[in-house]
């Protein structure tokens, strides 16, 4: 699938930059992707070095277990196949409540971690499980209660209010997570048979 | 949220700096595998991107978005949202700058940002993380919930604003 994705992607992409003579462009690309993936793993590293760091904190003074306690009877039906009480579950309620409060670099680690533990449980390595992808889907379309990232931005660019948004996005991510939870279930129920 | 993690490990009778050390040692592994993944990720995106093509495709959407009174430079923000983080910031900026924060283009941007991930980004770190190749059918899942925040964004900015 990411295979496809990516071939397509690249194919499409030079010999679009052929046909409208913007080779220069795409030779400039190619090599620049190298440099600006670099970047960004500079940039995310120490975030997620300083977070894995706080998160072993939190996961060994069991803040992480009552956290998974509060969203466990969602998590246990959107997770049938988590064993109860498992680690996984406690990491992906960090991870939803870090979205939540829109801490995205403390969010990431959380569902990174995350998806350690539910690989533990994957039979075929090479393979997404349900979970998995139940997990990707919620946390892609999360809720954000308050969406940080663009608070900021607003106020960056001189918005007079910058928190008008909260309301209109706080509606806009249920939709789409139910949404997302429904198309879900549709597909992994289609995938089985 | 900082403060409350070591206050909590410390009343738990953690030993709370040893304990930071070794999650914080743990990220190099991860960084490693995520490299290669990322590099390859970039490559593809910018390709598609910078070469004009996502422009090209984009334009025949235009007429829609007239039709149903969306302001058009809405859509690149919605078609590379799911694609890259970096390009959708720098599209927001232009907007902002643009027409204003608090004006309608300005508010459904902000709220089509708040509503919607980077899904490709999330699918390739998260899968890419831990070695899986075979994403199934995850991310169409995840488009069609990105898809969802889009126009559920668009509507609820219509009734609120």
């Amino acid at each position: 699938m990411v295979n496809i994705i990516w071939i397509i992607f690249i194919i499409c992409g030079i010999i679009f930059g052929f046909v409208t003579n913007n080779m220069t462009v795409v030779n400039n690309t190619i090599m620049e992707s190298a440099t600006k993936s670099l970047d960004m793993i500079i940039k995310i590293f120490p975030v997620l070095a300083l977070w894995m760091g706080l998160m072993n904190i939190a996961s060994k003074s069991k803040l992480l277990d009552k956290l998974s306690k509060l969203l466990s009877p969602i998590l246990t039906k959107l997770f049938p196949e988590i064993p109860k009480n498992h680690e996984s579950l406690s990491l992906i309620a960090s991870n939803i409540i870090a979205n939540m409060f829109g801490l995205g670099s403390a969010a990431t680690p959380f569902g990174l971690k995350a998806m350690e533990s539910l690989q533990k449980l994957n039979k075929k390595k090479d393979t997404a499980t349900r979970s998995m992808i139940t997990f990707l889907v919620i946390n892609t379309s999360g809720v954000t209660i308050v969406p940080t990232t663009i608070i900021s931005m607003r106020l960056m660019h001189g918005s007079n209010e910058p928190t008008k948004i909260v309301l209109a996005c706080l509606i806009s991510t249920v939709c789409s997570t139910i949404g997302g939870i429904i198309v879900d279930r549709f597909l992994a129920r289609r995938y089985k048979n | 949220m900082v403060l409350i993690i070591i206050i909590y490990g410390v009343k738990n009778g953690l030993n709370v700096y040893e304990t930071f050390l070794e999650g914080a040692t743990s990220s190099f592994s991860m960084i490693t595998t995520l490299f290669p993944t990322f590099l390859a990720m970039m490559l593809g995106v910018n390709l598609l991107i910078d070469s004009g093509f996502l422009t090209f495709l984009l334009s025949f959407f235009k007429p829609l978005f007239m039709l149903l009174n969306i302001p058009t430079d809405i859509l690149p923000l919605a078609a590379i949202r799911p694609i890259s983080g970096t390009a959708t910031l720098a599209l927001l900026n232009n907007i902002y700058t643009k027409y204003g924060t608090d004006s309608t283009t300005g508010l459904l941007a902000s709220v089509m940002q708040g509503a919607t991930d980077t899904t490709l980004y999330v699918i390739t770190l998260y899968f890419g993380s831990v070695g899986i190749r075979k994403i199934r059918y995850s991310l169409f899942a995840g488009l069609c919930a990105d898809l969802i925040g889009i126009i559920a964004s668009i509507i609820v900015v219509k009734c609120l604003f």
